[in-house]
């Protein structure tokens, strides 16, 4: 099997993984000839299916012992096998690098023999980029959990980003799909890379020339639809990674048909717009000031799905509301629908040198539609008296339609809700 | 009435200064476009003259100096590489106001004139961007030569030397040259030069590697969505020439929806698992007869019938073999044939009476392949072992034994998780969830198939001392 052939399958094995993200690791490392991190990833390209494309995401190997039932690459799948050599890939990234095709490297891989040899292939590819042809390009690490400790601090090293993918929000969806996959273990996982990650920060923080380990920090992936666990543990769990593990990032990924599906999981896909929520609600927790509990206000313990996640909050706490946009502080403005992190800043801006009128607020491309019945302006606002209306939810529920995932990967990069 | 050319920042920003300093408002004067490129006829003596120019403007002006906030240079330094032929006037009205007595201009990004600039930054900033995202280098190696990496890019604006040094920081270690219909940029690892644009029929020819880059570009696609529209807004249309992915679109959409009927159409594996044919009451004796029943996997159909543990019921010991063979499906009995025999005559030199243990295995029907008139072992594949699972965990969950010893590594892997190394983790006791003590020894049955006589002979003391070791245990 030549390279573009195992590049073919390799590459289609590892675009289930939703990140994507190459920003975030700060100065480039010293002594790179080849490659830089800017802080801001780039994305090189697109495909039509809306994603973008910043780094060579590949397997290692699809081969793996495991029997994880939401996985293309399980044991009892059919899907074609293969292997890439640590030079293969190396030679692929430095190839496809210096065409300025993309960001980086994320690699991942299946589980071949145990979690200590996967892990040392991983972490080889990265330290020969590194030492051997001093890249100083983005690298994301899988890391494989039960992995030996010392590997874990070798891939902090060289790599900008590590991840451990949770797969499954709670303990009892991780017996049911993935029965090899422990929830205690992939969180001990987290917990080690976490705690290297502050120690070195720390360490360089006192002036001491410890190596970095991750710059770029940890993220992690969570499966939505699989099992019928409600949105409520799902953010209850990203919050508490949030919080436990100090992870960068949460992604959801909406279980979507796969080639060599199983026949033991439930048939079709969950609606995408609940992926487009959890990640609307996510951005919430981080930058907004929410708490987990507040954001779920359906009975079912969902997330709405017909009005985004702050619009419901709003319209179920309607006494909080209007808010003066002249007066009020930037917690109380964050919380206004419509009006997201970036306007925020520049109300507050604005309104040491001028009053801010309606159309002040458009001027600053807000959504209108939404923010309307929820704010005050130094001029007349005439929506503001339809706040306590009944059918005002009605009113705002948006046209419903399937929404497709590309919305959903599109909430996951900028977070506009 | 001032009619004025410039070409650059650097220019405007001289222009400006004088005027300036001659207190000329705004409205007196008038803007325009000075169309000649940098560098078209004179490559880099250009720059030099510019600065030059910039100098001998200084000296005439030094006398009087302009607080202008350094965000507001900024902002020009990036408007004036729009394409907009008004920027000019636009930065020149808003220099006029921050100097006389508007200091704040700049945060109020609803003043009509800040939110013009600001959307000329914008789009500058995301042209410079896209620059660094869509630039695709070829490599050019002529004889012997050092290779150099050629690149021919569409900018919107004039962005050349705004994204130029970017390059420089990335891609330090290789000599390149980008080129734009306007301009271009060349780095020979020391020193970043400019020079004249070339036209896109000059453009350098295709690398060899864009075949492996369009193989990536068609598998991370996921065709179970598609959405155009992003897409050609991330990626406007205006840059597909140049980025050699985009050749693919076309066919990519067009297959798009027949494979998505694949996925959903085919699904792999068994849907069903034993627990759909488990018994309400879960007694040893209601497993056994609720087993023959089980048609979770396909295995059922070529199996005379299903083979059940045997054994007493307060058995503290079970041992788990991988799947009945040819003699066992036949009687209905487990280890009864050939690697039977092999086990009992262990179990006898370990002291142990085989009937005060449980005998069961992982499978309960025999897998096969017919050739000719014999049936022949196959292995059990993990759909199948999963599939009957719920078997196994039933009787153990029934006997609550104090150990449990795997024999073979399809038992073990099955008990134990699937990096079990039967040959590194031989005799050693683990706790799982079955059972506080669990230990994994050979299989008979590998002690048979052994060819080297020493070695089957160190395979079966290795299995009899494993034996009396897990029965040791339990008393």
């Amino acid at each position: 099997m030549d390279v573009k052939d195992k590049l073919a399958i390799l590459a289609d094995a590892a675009k289930y993984d939703a990140s994507c993200a190459s920003s975030g690791s700060g100065k480039t490392r010293a002594g790179s000839t080849i490659g830089s991190t800017e802080g801001m990833g780039i994305c090189h390209s697109y495909t039509p299916d809306g994603r973008c494309i910043s780094l060579l995401k590949i397997l290692l190997t699809n081969f793996c012992i495991y029997d994880c039932q939401y996985c293309v690459n399980r044991i009892s799948s059919d899907t074609p096998r293969a292997r890439f050599s640590v030079a293969e890939v190396v030679s692929l990234t430095l190839e496809f690098y210096r065409r300025n095709y993309i960001e980086g490297l994320f690699l991942s891989s299946g589980i071949i023999q145990n979690p200590d040899y996967t892990m040392e292939q991983l972490t080889a590819v990265a330290k020969v980029l590194r030492t051997e042809h001093h890249y100083g390009g983005y690298i994301h690490l899988k890391t494989i959990p039960n992995a030996n400790e010392d590997l874990i601090e070798e891939a902090g090293r060289w790599a900008d980003r590590l991840s451990v993918n949770i797969e499954l929000p709670t303990e009892k969806d991780l017996i049911q799909l993935a029965p090899e996959k422990k929830k205690p273990e992939i969180v001990d996982a987290m917990q080690g890379i976490s705690e290297k990650i502050t120690e070195s920060r720390e360490d360089r923080k006192r002036g001491f020339n410890s190596p970095r380990f991750a710059p770029a920090g940890q993220s992690t992936q969570m499966i939505v639809g699989a099992t019928p666990t409600p949105d409520k543990t799902i953010l209850k769990t990203a919050a508490e990674l949030y919080d436990g593990q100090k992870l960068r990032r949460v992604y959801y990924s909406a279980y979507s048909p796969i080639p060599h599906a199983d026949a033991r999981l439930p048939g079709q896909s969950p609606p995408l717009v609940r992926e487009h929520r959890l990640y609307q609600a996510d951005w919430l927790l981080r930058f907004y000031g929410f708490d987990a509990s507040e954001l779920v206000t359906e009975s079912d313990q969902n997330l709405s799905l017909d009005v985004d996640p702050k619009l419901a909050w709003a319209l179920a706490n309607r006494h909080c509301f209007p808010i003066d946009v002249n007066s009020a502080c930037r917690e109380e403005l964050l919380r206004i629908p419509g009006i997201g992190a970036r306007s925020v800043k520049r109300i507050l801006k604005i309104r040491r040198f001028q009053h801010i009128r309606m159309l002040d607020l458009k001027k600053l491309k807000v959504a209108w539609n939404r923010a309307k019945y929820f704010v005050l302006t130094i001029d007349h606002n005439p929506a503001v008296k339809q706040l306590d209306m009944l059918d005002l939810h009605q009113k705002l529920r948006q046209p419903t339609q399937q929404l497709m995932l590309f919305d959903a990967i599109e909430s996951a990069t900028s977070g506009e809700v | 009435m001032q009619f004025l050319q410039v070409a650059c920042f650097d220019e405007w920003r001289a222009a400006a200064r004088t005027l300036l300093c001659n207190e000329v408002h705004p409205s007196e004067v008038h803007w325009t476009q000075d169309d000649k490129s940098p560098g078209l006829f004179d490559g880099f003596s250009q720059v030099e003259h510019a600065q030059k120019e910039d100098a001998d403007q200084d000296t005439r002006t030094h006398t009087m100096r302009f607080n202008v906030p350094s965000a507001f240079l900024d902002l020009a330094r990036t408007v004036a590489c729009h394409r907009n032929p008004s920027r000019w006037q636009l930065l020149y009205q808003t220099l006029w106001r921050v100097v006389h007595g508007e200091r704040h201009v700049l945060e109020l990004d609803t003043d009509d004139d800040v939110h013009q600039l600001q959307r000329m930054k914008k789009a500058v900033t995301r042209d410079v961007h896209k620059m660094k995202a869509f630039v695709r280098f070829r490599k050019i190696e002529a004889g012997n030569l050092p290779e150099i990496y050629l690149a021919w890019h569409r900018p919107d604006h004039l962005i050349m030397r705004l994204a130029a040094p970017f390059f420089t920081r990335r891609f330090k270690g290789m000599s390149w040259t980008i080129f734009t219909p306007h301009e271009s940029a060349h780095w020979d690892q020391k020193q970043l030069t400019y020079g004249p644009g070339i036209p896109a029929s000059q453009a350098p020819p295709p690398d060899e590697q864009e075949e492996l880059w369009k193989t990536y570009y068609a598998s991370i696609f996921n065709p179970a969505r598609i959405k155009l529209d992003t897409m050609k807004r991330e990626m406007p249309v205006r840059h597909w020439r140049t980025l050699p992915e985009a050749d693919l679109i076309e066919d990519l959409v067009r297959d798009a929806p027949a494979r998505v009927k694949v996925m959903i159409d085919n699904h792999e594996g068994f849907s069903e698992t034993g627990v759909h044919y488990l018994p309400e009451q879960r007694d040893l004796s209601s497993l056994r007869k609720a087993v023959g029943q089980c048609q979770a996997c396909d295995l059922c159909h070529d199996a005379t019938q299903a083979v059940f543990g045997v054994g007493p019921a307060n058995a503290s010991v079970v041992l788990v073999g991988e799947q009945p063979g040819d003699r066992e499906d036949v009687t209905g009995t487990p280890f009864v044939g050939p690697a039977g025999q092999l086990l009992n005559a262990a179990l006898f030199q370990a002291g142990i009476d085989r009937t005060s243990v449980y005998l069961t295995n992982v499978v309960k029907h025999f897998k096969h392949e017919q050739r000719g008139k014999r049936r022949l072992h196959k292995k059990p594949d993990s759909r199948e072992i999963y599939a009957c699972r719920p078997w196994l965990e039933a009787e153990i969950s029934a006997l609550k034994p104090k150990m449990v010893i795997c024999l073979g590594v399809t038992a073990a892997q099955a008990l134990m998780g699937r990096d079990f190394r039967l040959t590194q983790q031989r005799g050693v006791v683990h706790k799982t969830q079955w059972s506080t003590r669990t230990l994994a020894t050979w299989h008979p049955a590998a002690i048979l198939r052994m060819q080297n006589v020493q070695r089957k002979r160190e395979m079966e003391s290795q299995l009899i001392e494993d034996l009396r070791q897990g029965m040791e245990t339990t008393r």
